[in-house]
C-alpha cells in the first residue's frame, strides 16, 4: 500500500497516523495512541470537546509537533528529520487565527511565501500565485494588506497561501469559527470545490454533515468513534457523552 | 475587525508622485531635507526656495495644505522653543515692536523653526504619497540590512492589531470605572501592558509556526521581482532636490 | 523626544549616525545564535508592542500624561542586542513612515532613544542584578532603576551632542540642567511603567524576560513599590535636580575647585584651546566656560561608560551564548 507505484498513482492515503502518543513538557498527556487515516481526496471531520487534543493532533500532521511514539505518514512518506521539508509541502495547514498566518504586507506576498520557500522564482512563482488566488476567488485582493481584510476574506486568503504549494492534504483548524453566515456559506462552497484531501477540525457540526462523509470523534487524546458522519452525528447519546450536540433544528440525515 | 482603513497620513490619489517607486522618492526627499538642514540660517533665499519647491511638490502630488498643516503639529514643542529663544538668549539686543530681543536668538529661533517645518513637510509629502510597506521595500532596494527591514515589515503588519488590543483593553478597564490621573494609579495599566506583551510574544511564536509550516527555514525568500527604475522616473523625483540646489546656489550668491 | 531636521549640526548627525550604525551592526551579529530563525517574527511583534506602548497615555499628575520610551524595557525583556534593534526599528520607522522625527536627525534620534537607552539601561540593569537578590522583586527593582538611568543617560547624551553641534545660542549648561532635570522626573515615570510591565510578565511567563535568567521562582511574585515609595522617589529626584542646578548656578567656583581637585580640568589657560572644538553657541553666554567643559567631560565619561559597558556585555554574552550552544545539554 505504501510502495512507490501507489504513491505515483495517488493511491496512497493522504494521511496515516498510527499509535501516536504525545505529552506536553509539563507532563500532561495529550495524545494517547491515535490511529486515523484520510484517503486521497477524502474529506474527514475531526470533532470533540475542547481540550480533547484535536489541535494537538492536527499539529502533528506537518511536524510542528513531534510525537513521542507512533508514526505519521503523508502520501505514503513517513515523517522524520529528513522528510520534514517534503511533508511540510504536502500538508497545507490553515490555522485557527488567520491573523497569525497572513504575516506579509500584501496578499500576493503571503501566497507567494510558501512556493518561494520551496524553490519557485520569477514567472513560475507568479503563475502559481495567480492560480491559487483564482482557485479561492480572491484575485481582486492580491495587492491588499491582510490586516485590512474581513474575517471571511482572510480565511480564503489563508487557504490560498497553503494551496499554492499544491499539498496532498489540507488541514483546517476551526475554519468557520467567527464567520458571519454568508462568509461561512462561501467557505463551505469553496471547500467543497477543492480537489484535495481535507482534515477539518471543527465544532461546526452542520458543516460536517454537509461536507464530510466521515467523522472522527476524539476525546482525552483517544479516538472514541470513527465512522460515517450521518451515523455518528445521529447518535445523540454518543455526542452528549463527549459534550457535543447538533444545533437546534438540525437532524442528521 | 476593521475593513479597508488605511494609514492616517496617506492620501489616496493617483498622481505622478504616487506612482514613483518608493526607493526613488526616499532618495529624493532625503537629499532635499539634507540640503535644507545644512543651509546657513542667514540664507533666507534658500529657505524661500525650499518652500516654493515643496509647494510645487505638494501640488503635483495633489496633497492639500489643509491636509498637511495640521499634521505639522508633531514639531510644535520645538517651535515653542524657537519662539522663546529671542527672549531668553543672551548677546546684543534689537528692538522689535518695542520689545528687546536677542539678535542671536532671533536667528537661532528662525533656523530651528524653518528647518523643522520644512523637514517635517518633506517627510509628510513622502508619507502622503507612499504606503509604508512600499517604503520598506524601497529601503530594501537601497540595500538596508534585510534583518531590519524584515523586522520593520512585521512590525508594521501587526501594529494595528496590537494597537487595537491596547484600545480594547483600555475600554474594558474604563468600563469598570478605571480613570487614572496620578502616577500611583499606574498599576492596572502596566499590568495590562504586561499581559499584552505576553500575548504579542505568543502571537510571534504562532506566526513563526505558520512560517515554518510553509517551509521557512531561516531566511526570507525573494517574493517580488525588482523592476529597475528608469531615467525618466529618477529625473521626475530628483526635481525636488534639484530645485533646492538651485536655491542654495542662489542664496550663496545673494547672501554671500 | 524626536528631534526635527537640522536641530543639531551635520557633523553631529553623521558621527551619531555612524555610532548608531555600528551598535546596530554589532547587535545584528550578536543576535544570530540566540533565537535561530524566529528572531524576525518575535522582534517584529515586540517592536509593534513597543510602538503601541509608546502611544499609551500614562497619567502623571492631575490629568497630565507622559509616554514610555521603552529602551530599557526592551533590553530587560529581550536582551541588549534584540532590545536595541527593536527600539531602533521603531524610531527609524517612526521617522520614515510616520514623519515623526527628521530624516536627517536619525543619527542622533536613534542614538539617544535606542542605543543609549537599551545599552546603557542594560549595563545598569546587569550591574544592579549583581547586588540585588535573584528574585522577581530584585529583577523588578533593577529594571526600575535601569529605566530611570536610561532616560537620564539619554538626556545627558543629547546635552553632550548639543555642546558639539548646537544650532542655536543656548549655552550648554542651560541645556544640560534643563534636560537632565526634567528627564530625571520623566525617568521616574519610565521606571514605574517598566517595573510594572516586567513584574506582570514575570508573574505569567518568566521565561520571556531575558534579564531574569537564573532567578529563584519559589520566592514568589514581585513586590511593587507602594504610593509612599513613589512619592518619596519623586521628592528625592526633585531635590537632586534642583540641588544640582542651584549648586551650578550659585557656586560655580566651588564646582570648579572640585573639578580641579579631581583632575578633570587643568589650568585655566589650556581650555581656550579646547573650546575651539565646540560649537560657538554652546559656550556662548556661559559665565564659566571651564565649569561647563568640566561637566561635559564628566557627563561624556559617564555616557561612554554606560553605553560601552552595555556593548561589551552584548558582545561577550553572544560569545558565551555561542559556546553554550555547542556544549552538551545537561
Amino acid at each position: 500500500m505504501t510502495d512507490i507505484a501507489a504513491n505515483e498513482a495517488g493511491g496512497a492515503p493522504a494521511l496515516e497516523l498510527s499509535g501516536l502518543r504525545f505529552h506536553y513538557p509539563d507532563g500532561t498527556a495529550a495524545l494517547d495512541g491515535i490511529k486515523l487515516s484520510v484517503a486521497a481526496g477524502e474529506r474527514v471531520a475531526l470533532v470533540g470537546p475542547n481540550g480533547a487534543g484535536k489541535t494537538t493532533l492536527a499539529l502533528h500532521t506537518n511536524g510542528l509537533l513531534r510525537a513521542d511514539a507512533g508514526t505519521v505518514r503523508v502520501a505514503g512518506i513517513t515523517l522524520d528529520d529528513t522528510t520534514l521539508r517534503d511533508i511540510r509541502r504536502r500538508v497545507g495547514f490553515v490555522f485557527q487565527d488567520a491573523e497569525d498566518q497572513l504575516f506579509m504586507s500584501s496578499v500576493r506576498e503571503d501566497v507567494a511565501f510558501g512556493p518561494a520557500n520551496h524553490g519557485l522564482r520569477g514567472d513560475e512563482l507568479d503563475a502559481r500565485v495567480d492560480a491559487a488566488l483564482a482557485a479561492l476567488e480572491v484575485t481582486h485582493l492580491a495587492d491588499r494588506a491582510p490586516h485590512h481584510l474581513s474575517g471571511g476574506e482572510q480565511r480564503r486568503v489563508a487557504i490560498a497561501t497553503v494551496l499554492a504549494v499544491r499539498p496532498d492534504l489540507l488541514v483546517l483548524d476551526e475554519p468557520t469559527a467567527g464567520l458571519d453566515p454568508a462568509s461561512r456559506r462561501e467557505l463551505i462552497t469553496t471547500l467543497r470545490g477543492l480537489d484535495v484531501a481535507q482534515l477539518i477540525v471543527t465544532h461546526d457540526l452542520p458543516m460536517v454533515l454537509e461536507l464530510c462523509p466521515r467523522t472522527v470523534l476524539v476525546d482525552a487524546g483517544r479516538v472514541v468513534a470513527n465512522g460515517p458522519s450521518t451515523e455518528l452525528l445521529a447518535d445523540e447519546a454518543l455526542l452528549a457523552a463527549h459534550r457535543l450536540e447538533l444545533p437546534f433544528g438540525h437532524a442528521a440525515r | 475587525m476593521g475593513a479597508g482603513h488605511t494609514h492616517p497620513l496617506y492620501v489616496h490619489e493617483h498622481s505622478v508622485v504616487h506612482h514613483l517607486p518608493a526607493h526613488v522618492k526616499v532618495v529624493a526627499v532625503f537629499t532635499f531635507t539634507a540640503l535644507v538642514a545644512t543651509a546657513p540660517r542667514e540664507h533666507l533665499l534658500a529657505f524661500a526656495g525650499a518652500t516654493v519647491a515643496l509647494l510645487i511638490g505638494l501640488r503635483v502630488a495633489r496633497v492639500r495644505l489643509r491636509f498637511l498643516l495640521p499634521r505639522l503639529a508633531v514639531v510644535t514643542p520645538f517651535l515653542v522653543g524657537a519662539v522663546l529663544l529671542p527672549f531668553v538668549a543672551s548677546g546684543p539686543r534689537t528692538e522689535v515692536l518695542g520689545i528687546p530681543l536677542a539678535v542671536e536668538g532671533l536667528w537661532g529661533g528662525f533656523g530651528i523653526a524653518a528647518r523643522a517645518i520644512l523637514g517635517a513637510s518633506a517627510s509628510l509629502l513622502l508619507v502622503a504619497t507612499t504606503e509604508v510597506p512600499d517604503l520598506l521595500r524601497g529601503l530594501e532596494r537601497l540595500r538596508a540590512p534585510r534583518l531590519l527591514t524584515q523586522i520593520a515589515a512585521f512590525m508594521v503588519r501587526y501594529l494595528e492589531v496590537i494597537v487595537g488590543e491596547v484600545s480594547r483593553q483600555r475600554r474594558a478597564m474604563t468600563a469598570r470605572g478605571y480613570d487614572p490621573r496620578w502616577l500611583w494609579q499606574l498599576r492596572p495599566l502596566t499590568a495590562g501592558l504586561g499581559v499584552l506583551f505576553v500575548r504579542s510574544y505568543e502571537r510571534g511564536e504562532r506566526v513563526h509556526a505558520a512560517m515554518r509550516a510553509r517551509g521557512f527555514e531561516g531566511s526570507m525568500p525573494v517574493l517580488l521581482a525588482e523592476r529597475p527604475a528608469g531615467a525618466r522616473v529618477w529625473t521626475v523625483a530628483l526635481a525636488l532636490p534639484a530645485m533646492m540646489v538651485v536655491a542654495r546656489i542662489a542664496a550663496v550668491l545673494v547672501h554671500g | 523626544m524626536h528631534a526635527p531636521d537640522g536641530f543639531l549640526t551635520a557633523p553631529t548627525a553623521i558621527v551619531t549616525g555612524v555610532l548608531s550604525a555600528g551598535a546596530m551592526a554589532a547587535s545584528i551579529r550578536a543576535s544570530r545564535p540566540e533565537l535561530d530563525d524566529d528572531r524576525i517574527p518575535l522582534a517584529g511583534v515586540t517592536a509593534a508592542f513597543v510602538f503601541a506602548a509608546q502611544m499609551v497615555n500614562f497619567p502623571v499628575a492631575a490629568g497630565t500624561t507622559g509616554h514610555l520610551m521603552g529602551g530599557a524595557l526592551a533590553a530587560v525583556l529581550l536582551g541588549p542586542s534584540l532590545g536595541l534593534l527593536v527600539v531602533a526599528v521603531v524610531v527609524i520607522v517612526q521617522a520614515i513612515g510616520f514623519a515623526d522625527g527628521g530624516l536627517t536627525a536619525l543619527g542622533y534620534n536613534v542614538f539617544n532613544m535606542a542605543v543609549v537607552t537599551a545599552l546603557g539601561g542594560w549595563a545598569v540593569f546587569r550591574g544592579l542584578r549583581r547586588f540585588l537578590p535573584a528574585t522577581a522583586t530584585g529583577v523588578t527593582l533593577a529594571a526600575f532603576v535601569a529605566s530611570v538611568a536610561s532616560v537620564v543617560l539619554s538626556a545627558m547624551a543629547f546635552s553632550l551632542q548639543w555642546l558639539f553641534g548646537a544650532s542655536a545660542a543656548v549655552p550648554f549648561d542651560t541645556v544640560f540642567t534643563a534636560m537632565v532635570g526634567v528627564h530625571t522626573l520623566i525617568g521616574i515615570g519610565e521606571g514605574l511603567v517598566t517595573a510594572g510591565v516586567v513584574a506582570a510578565v514575570l508573574a505569567v511567563r518568566p521565561d520571556l524576560v531575558r534579564g531574569a535568567d537564573g532567578i529563584d521562582r519559589a520566592a514568589g511574585p514581585a513586590k511593587l513599590p507602594r504610593a509612599r515609595f513613589v512619592l518619596a522617589a519623586v521628592a528625592a529626584s526633585l531635590v537632586v535636580a534642583i540641588g544640582v542646578a542651584q549648586f551650578a548656578v550659585d557656586d560655580p567656583d566651588g564646582l570648579e575647585r572640585v573639578a580641579e581637585d579631581t583632575g578633570f580640568i587643568a589650568s585655566a589657560e589650556e581650555h581656550a584651546l579646547g573650546s575651539s572644538v565646540f560649537a560657538d553657541y554652546a559656550t556662548a553666554g556661559v559665565e564659566n566656560e571651564t565649569v561647563s567643559l568640566a561637566i561635559a567631560g564628566a557627563v561624556g565619561t559617564l555616557v561612554t561608560l554606560a553605553v560601552g559597558t552595555g556593548l561589551l556585555l552584548l558582545v561577550r554574552d553572544r560569545r558565551r551564548g555561542g559556546a553554550a550552544a555547542h556544549a552538551p545539554t545537561a
